[in-house]
């Protein structure tokens, strides 16, 4: 069985948050594989361990997301493709999801495994645009998985629950980050990821071209933000009088 | 006048809130058609004219409710084909994103997701969304035509037009390769509680409750007060509590009377879905954490000594 896991590299979300003076998000922070595409990793390697098989990353970033493959190789992956070209850069979903489909298409998965939305950006839009340049089914927000005979069940959450939903294979599936605990890489693990194989594409290389983003920026402006009220340090009753005063000036209690 | 189509999700003939939002605002930017799919339709057809609608394209077809995604892909791409829309409208919701991510690469337009605005402009369309998770807003110009945009819940209130929708069946338009990703059962396990988006007290809690085992302090004051309990993202992913308890941009977007953060850092993830909240209380250890700068009342302190003193005090106001 083949699979291939989509990951991201992104600025650390337990990292404090800054941006640019041009409203870019600074560059100089510390970034990491988005912790949902862990998610997506570990499944892959339980699938590969139950099936057989080969788990192949594919990322799209600057030079530097190798490391967030490295980082998926050394937790038991067999391979990565990096899709890094400055023509690429500031991409949009449907780029993405464009220069993704012409990486993974020649690889004819079994299984492309997506976080269901990453860490920094949280919309979810690529997974469906590249299910449907595939030309593949997708089952979303997977809670649990199971492979068997050429058909993927996954359990979709939903508001009230879940949905069982099923699909032949070749398939794309959306993980949540409590689908699974990843594994840590082990010292073996970490050694072993060094000598594996992370071919560099670029946009050329996969045909894919920049065309008219989908949006242009107008102007980026503050948010109406909430002042500050009043911040009082507890000391064993102040903090619960102040919260009953709110309550009673709102008329909640 | 511009032409729009909104993608208005319906089970068994009970729109969304999300629809009714959609066709309230759209009505404002055009000539509107709700496109309703799926067992239903033609019953949700009522509700979605009488909010703006002044067509509703409905096809009953049950492939669209036994089948993820793809079946409205096709019946949206053959209508955005008749139809030629200038702009169409989803909802940032996890079945509509679907639907809209897997039409936008069809078509080749791409999109804008995650919008909480939309305004015409000159001759298009724009849309304002959050940008660095909810400090700035960025206003985003759509070139593709149609304009396919995304707009959160709860970004315009909804209201009725005192028109009339003509119903107009279509054809289903669904392709047999289409059908693929089937719903082969429907399990519910939510309980009988206090629906998060309507609730007039939220109670969330986060990573500062320490662990699990100390979420019942959070759900404990929410009973007490009558209210819902949420989390945030962080306690969601680490399995603490169910999805449908996530309050912020992947999550449910509330905007209660009263809305208290326990233990909750202030990650714009979270404060984009409750930052609308009449009076917002925050508990938190750090004096640092973000959302104290924006809580009308931000309390420095252990939230698992203040919690239960808090629901014990309420519960004596109430029972007074």
């Amino acid at each position: 069985m083949k699979i291939v896991v989509t990951v991201k590299q992104v600025p650390d979300p337990n990292a404090p948050q800054g941006l640019d003076p041009d409203n870019t998000i600074a560059r100089d922070r510390e970034v990491v594989l988005d912790p949902g595409d862990e998610c997506g990793i570990e499944i892959g390697l339980q699938l590969k361990e139950a099936h057989g098989g080969e788990v192949v990353l594919v990322s799209m970033g600057p030079e530097k997301a190798r490391d967030a493959i490295r980082k998926g190789l050394s937790m038991g992956a067999d391979r990565g493709i990096l899709i890094t070209d400055g023509q690429l850069a500031g991409a949009d979903a449907l780029l993405t999801a464009r220069a993704l489909a012409a990486a993974i298409g020649p690889e004819s998965a079994d299984l492309v495994i997506c976080a269901t939305e990453s860490y920094d950006g949280s919309t979810g839009m690529v997974p469906p645009m590249l299910a449907e340049l595939l030309g593949v089914p997708q089952l979303t927000f997977a809670k649990h998985v199971e492979v068997a005979d050429g058909t993927v069940t996954v359990h979709r959450q939903t508001e009230a629950g879940y949905q069982v939903v099923q699909a032949a294979t070749p398939g794309l599936i959306t993980v949540t980050a409590g689908i699974a605990e990843p594994r840590y890489a082990s010292l073996k693990g970490i050694m072993a990821a060094r000598s594996k194989e992370v071919r560099v594409v670029t946009a050329a290389d996969l045909g894919v071209e920049r065309g008219e983003a989908a949006e242009t920026v107008e102007g980026i402006a503050d948010a109406e933000s909430r002042a500050a009220g009043e911040v009082v340090e507890d000391d064993g009753t102040i903090g619960v009088e102040k919260i009953i005063g709110v309550l009673q000036a709102a008329k909640v209690i | 006048m511009a032409k729009i189509l909104v993608y208005a999700e319906q089970t068994e003939g009970r729109p969304a809130s999300t629809a009714l939002e959609l066709l309230t605002k759209a009505r404002e930017l055009g000539d509107v058609a709700a496109v309703a799919l799926g067992p239903g339709a033609r019953e949700a057809a009522g509700p979605l004219g009488r909010h703006g609608a002044a067509r509703v394209l409905v096809n009953e077809d049950a492939v669209f409710a036994e089948y993820l995604a793809e079946p409205a892909t096709d019946c949206l791409a053959a209508l955005v084909g008749a139809e030629s829309p200038d702009l169409v409208l989803f909802a940032f919701s996890a079945d509509s994103r679907e639907v809209a991510g897997r039409l936008a690469a069809r078509l080749g337009t791409g999109l804008i997701s995650n919008a909480m605005d939309v305004e015409a402009r000159d001759g298009g369309f724009a849309a304002k969304v959050p940008y660095f998770g909810g400090a700035k807003v960025a206003t985003y110009r759509a070139n593709a035509r149609p304009a396919i945009v995304l707009v959160r819940p709860k970004s315009f209130e909804a209201g009725e037009s005192g028109g009339d929708g003509e119903v107009v069946e279509v054809a289903a338009g669904a392709g047999d390769g289409s059908k693929r990703a089937r719903i082969v059962e429907t399990k519910t396990e939510a309980a009988d509680k206090v629906k998060l988006e309507d609730a007039r007290v939220v109670v969330s809690g986060g990573r500062g409750l320490g662990g699990p085992e100390n979420f019942h302090y959070v759900e404990e004051l929410a009973d007490a007060l009558g209210g819902a309990a949420g989390a945030s993202r962080a306690v969601v992913d680490a399995g603490w509590v169910p999805y449908a308890m996530q309050v912020g941009q992947t999550g449910k977007t509330v905007r209660p009377g009263v809305y208290i953060a326990a233990g909750i850092s202030g990650a714009m993830q979270h404060t984009v879905g409750m930052k609308g909240s009449k009076v917002i209380v925050a508990i938190n250890k750090d004096p640092d954490a973000p959302i104290l700068k924006m809580a009308d009342l931000g309390v420095v302190g252990d939230a698992l000594k203040i919690l239960p003193k808090l629901t014990e005090a309420v519960r004596a106001k109430r029972g007074s």
